[in-house]
Parts: structure tokens; sequence; C-alpha cells
């Protein structure tokens, strides 16, 4: 256990994957900033790998004011053990009050390794942050500034706030695709920490014989208009008119999980709790119904079109445009009124 | 060379199945009001513990932290093959967080080993109730073993090797790794085999002593303690002689430092539940018909939305 220190730095530990920077810890510097601002402290990120100066200076632009560049040709690609000990020494050694990890396969992963070793409390996939007061019951010990770490719990139904209290640092994991990135500063000064950590053969415990990267079929993170289906759409060639109206907008097709496992498309296109989280500007639900998990993965969407037979399907709760009609009519009326635009 | 592996698994509301009902006025989770299932994950990790056992001989342990209604899963392990199974129930450890529960279950695991050393704990890779899938590497790191997540495959296991294959959410991996570990089992992990019939048959009598005295309490309610003990005794022993005794451990039983369980050993609190509202404000209903959408249209392009 470390002794909690009320002044500590704001972290984010940035996930590299074989050379690339993950954008989920691009976005968490920007609510990093934000929690570090407000605390009065300062903003720092790690990152980890066999050569990072250059993710380093990435990291300074998106708002880190000193990055702890770890380079060791044992952390060039991912595996538990000799990344936990990076970091469990760097935070036994800083005392940072909060460290934010993404809640990547890699971040969880790694986040609970390293939690169990300090015994501190750490909360998974958080979709918010804040700064807050708390007021422990039984003692009426009041705590201030605490970092307030929001998720959704029990299949996305409820929303519970937790607070860790005592036993720093307050650690998260954070979705990826729900905190908005900020724009690189490049004319950002901050400082850059370059060191290489003690490690050797024992820490890396596992061998990894094979490492297959299968690219995702759709960048739906990317997408400023998703065209989703979901049971209601009915079968495969029904799914080809929502390929054609996200090509008449320039987007990505997405789906619900219940389309997804009816095997009318591949699961790289699930939107929802277990598949990606997008903030598109629109998005347009067909025959989705919007159970709660679904829902979770899209709702931040600045507009929403729901397309139901069904007037009291849940969706029509969170869109902005509701049509009760059949895809095949409304469908090719939607395609036609976009190409007579102007 | 035979191996034993320990299954830990979960017995979990099924938040598939949530309705209005489950959600009370003040946003909380009407437990009951939800059908209790065996964590669909962890199902996998029995069946590839199971198949493991299969392939090179050994013993299968089925660990199961909760109320006593938690036997519904262990039950549901033995008859689809599992040899052994311990249910961990105490108060004490309600409002375990996390890294509490990962605590109880290493000390139960260190318990287990001290009867027959333990090679591989699998689990499923997180409980649908809260999705954290923190408990696993947890539970790896306070037995200082390693861990391996998201494990759709084991390849071989051959001396104190094993070989896997994970699915590492951007692609696979096929890595290699000493034993004890732990291995975290994904829903593409091989599919669960359904329970024998003839299995249902020898275990539908199995109970844990909670059960037994929930029994007792309810078919002898005029029974003095003494005498309801004294029968939940006989009965105890009467299912053990079959081998249909489900043990039954406390934080005591597993030797636990009651300093790390429960709420005093739970660094998170929860400060704050809410139900989630439909928010959708600005709602407009617009006819299927040409006109009304063509104007829906031109307002995202005029708003920017599409374009």
């Amino acid at each position: 256990m470390i002794e909690a220190n009320r002044q500590g730095d704001v972290w984010v530990v940035a996930e590299q994957n074989d050379g690339e920077l993950h954008d989920v810890g691009l976005e968490l510097l920007s609510k990093g900033r934000k929690l570090a601002t407000e605390l009065g402290v300062h903003l720092t990120a790690v990152v980890m790998g066999a050569k990072v100066d250059a993710h380093a200076k990435k990291l300074v632009q998106y708002g880190a004011d000193r990055v702890l560049a770890a380079e060791h040709e044992l952390l060039a690609h991912y595996q538990t053990q000799p990344f936990a000990k990076v970091v469990i020494g760097l935070l036994a050694q800083h005392r940072p009050q909060i460290v934010l990890f993404g809640a990547t396969p890699v971040g969880r992963d790694l986040a609970p390794r390293v939690a169990s070793a300090l015994r501190a409390g750490l909360t998974a996939d958080c979709t918010d942050l804040d700064i807050g007061e708390h007021t422990e019951p039984g003692s009426n010990h009041k705590y201030e500034k605490l970092l307030y770490q929001i998720r959704p719990a029990f299949g996305g139904n409820i929303i519970a706030t937790i607070v860790n209290p005592e036993r720093w640092p307050q650690m998260a994991t954070v979705r990826e695709g729900v905190m908005p990135m900020l724009e690189p500063d490049t004319s950002r000064r901050g400082e850059i920490v370059l060191m290489r950590p003690e490690l050797t053969a024992e820490d890396a415990v596992l061998n990894v014989l094979e490492s297959v990267h299968a690219e995702k079929r759709v960048n739906l993170k990317g997408s400023r208009t998703i065209v989703a289906g979901g049971a209601g759409v009915g079968s495969k060639e029904n799914f080809r008119l929502l390929w054609d109206l996200a090509n008449a907008m320039g987007g990505a097709v997405g789906a619900s999980r219940a389309a997804v496992d009816s095997g009318w498309i591949h699961k790289d296109h699930q939107v929802g709790q277990t598949g990606v989280t997008v903030r598109p500007a629109l998005y347009v639900a067909v025959g989705i119904s919007g159970a709660v998990q679904h829902r979770a993965g899209m709702s931040e969407a600045k507009k929403i079109v729901a397309i139901n037979t069904d007037p009291n399907a849940p969706i029509f709760g969170v869109a902005h445009y509701g049509i009760v009609g059949d895809l095949n009519r409304v469908i090719p009326m939607m395609i036609d009124a976009i190409k007579k635009r102007v | 060379m035979a191996y034993h592996l320990v299954v830990l698994v979960k017995q979990v509301p099924d938040t598939k199945r949530i309705t209005g009902e489950a959600m009370r006025e003040d946003g909380t989770v009407n437990r009951a009001a939800l059908p209790a299932i065996f964590n669909p994950e962890d199902l996998h990790a029995l069946e590839l513990a199971l198949e493991l056992r299969d392939r090179y001989g050994g013993r299968v342990t089925v660990i199961s932290m909760g109320p006593p209604q938690a036997c519904e899963v262990l039950r549901d392990s033995l008859e689809r093959g599992a040899d052994d199974a311990i249910l961990l129930t105490d108060r004490r450890a309600a409002a375990s967080d996390t890294l509490a529960t990962s605590y109880i279950l290493s000390c139960a695991i260190r318990t287990v080993a001290r009867q027959t050393p333990v090679d591989l704990v699998l689990c499923g890779r997180q409980a649908i109730d809260g999705d954290t899938a923190q408990v696993p590497p947890q539970t790896a790191e306070k037995l200082g073993w390693p861990q391996i997540t998201y494990v759709e495959s084991v390849e071989e296991v051959a001396g104190r090797r094993l070989r896997a294959k994970r699915n590492t959410g951007a692609g696979w991996e096929r890595v290699e790794g000493p034993l004890p570990c732990l291995v975290t089992v994904t829903d593409g992990g091989p599919h669960p085999r359904p329970a024998s019939a003839k299995r249902i048959m020898a275990v539908k009598r199995a109970r844990c002593r909670a059960e037994i005295a929930q029994a007792v309490a309810a078919e002898m309610p005029a029974a003095t303690p003494e005498a309801q003990k004294a029968e939940v005794e006989k009965r105890a022993a009467a299912l053990q002689a079959r081998g249909f005794l489900i043990k039954q451990w406390t934080l005591d039983d597993i030797q636990a430092d009651l300093a790390w369980c429960g709420r005093d050993g739970s660094p998170t609190k929860v400060k704050r539940i809410q139900s989630v509202i439909l928010k959708g404000s600005g709602f407009k209903k617009i006819e299927a018909t040409g006109d009304a959408i063509a104007t829906m249209v031109h307002e995202l392009i005029e708003d920017h939305t599409i374009g």
C-alpha cells in the first residue's frame, strides 16, 4: 500500500501497441487536463515500449505537462507482468492521486494487476469522471475533491458513482470513445523524462509465440454518420438498404447484437455495451428496439433518427427524429431526399 | 500427467432480462425480481477445465462465492462433470469490492492447494452483473501467478508449460506460460457441454449445510434449535457418506484476514446509484411519407449533421 498523496498529480497511462499510440490515451488526456486543472496539479502521461520518444512528444501536444517514457526491449510487445512492474514502480515512487487507464483489452488486463499489488481501489469501464466531495456514512468523515468514477452497471440499467476515499491512488479504467479528444497543439511544451526501467528476462514470464493483428472491417469510432440495423431489419438482404443509405451519406454501417448474432453482419460492426461506443454526428437506428445494452453505445450521438415498425420501441425515447414505418419504404425515401439535396 | 484445475464460478442476475419491475423507485435493482443464472463466460471456463481434465487426467474443483443459493451453479457444475464443489459463504464477505473479492478467492485457492496443489485456475473473463473483468487479474496477482486473459483455447499443456490462444481485441496471439497460472476464458471458448442425465440423477440431491439448515427449519418449525441442529448434522452426514455434501467454507476456514474482506477491505465505495433515464430531447415524429422525410433530411443538411 502507498500512502495517499492529496497533492499528487493526475496520471494517464497511455497505451501503445507495436508502435501505434492508442486513441484512448489521447482521449484521457483531455479529461485528465480538466481534472488536473480543477485540482491545481500537473498532468503526467506514462508510455512504455521499445521506442517511445515520438509518442512522448505527441502526448505533450495532447495536453500532458510531463511524460514518463519507459523504453526497454522487453516492452516491445505487451504482456502483463513487465508492464505492471514498471507502472507499480512509478506509482510507488511518484504517488499520483489519480491514475487513468483506457478500458481496452490491454488496460483491463494491466490496471487490476497494478491496483491489486498496491491494494488500491479500481473502478472499471468509467464513462465519466468528475471531482466532488464525499461524506463517508458511519464515520461522517468529509473528503474534499475526490474523483467521482461514473460507470454503468447491471447491463447498463443503472449508473453508479464510485469513490475511493482512502486507499489511493484513485484508479479507473475509462471506456474508449466516450471522452472527446482535444485538437493537438504543436506549440505546447512539456517535460519528457526518458527512462530505462530495470527489467530482466524473468519478468517476461510468457512467451508470445505468434501475434496476429486482424484489422477491424470498419472504423465506427471514426465515422461521422452511422446507419445501424437490428433484429427488425429481418434479413441479410434487407441490410443491403442500410449499406446504400450509409454510402449515400459517406457513412458506415453499424449493428445491434441481435443483428450480429443472426449472422447478417460481422461482429466488428457491433455497437453497444459489448461492441464499440460511438458518438457520431448522426446515428440512424433501423429496426433496433433500443435495449439498454445498445443505447449504452450510441446515446451520445448528436442526432439520432429511429426507424421502427413498433411505435413503442424504447429507441424512440432517445431519438431526435422518429419514423414509424417499414424500412423498405422509408430508407429509399431518405436516399432519394439526400441525392436531391442542394 | 494429471492436473488439478480450479474453476471460479459466479451466480449472477440475468441482466439481459431486466424489466421495469426489476428497478425500484429509488433507482436500485431488485435482484430478487431477476432470474439467477450461471455467469455465461464461467460456463466456457468450466468447459475448458473439463476438456483439459478429460485429455490429461486430474480433477476439476469448482469454487463459488455467494449466498447459499449459489449452490445452484455448483450443482450445475457437478452435473456437467466437475469432481468437487466448494461454496464460500459468509456474511462478513458481503459488500466486498473486486479487490476484497480477489483476496478472499485467493485465500480459498490457497486452502484448496494445501490439500492438492493447484496447477491452473480458470475463470470467465467477466461477470454480467458488474462487467468489470477485474477479479481474475487481481486474484492472479494475489497468488503471485501469471495471468493469461481472454483465452479462447488451450492448445496444449505439456509438463509445467501451457500454450493458449488469446483474443487481443485487435486480433489474436498464441502465448506459452508456466504453471501454475490463471486464465480467463471468453465466450469464444469451447461450447459448454450439457449436463449428463446420469449425473443429474446423482447430483440433484447434493446440498451444502446452509441449504440443509433451511430445509430443516422449514420442515421442523416447532423443533428446538438443538433438535434442528442435530437433524442438520444427521442429514449432512448422510449426504457426506454418499459424496453429495457440497463443502461450505467461511472466511475462518480459509484463514482470511477480516481487515481485507467485506466493506472494510474494499477501497471503493458506491456513492450513488441512478437508474438510466431515457433522455431524447426535442423529439420529432416524422410521418413515413416522401415529403416529411425530405423535410427531415433537409433539416439534417441545414444543421450540418449530414455532409
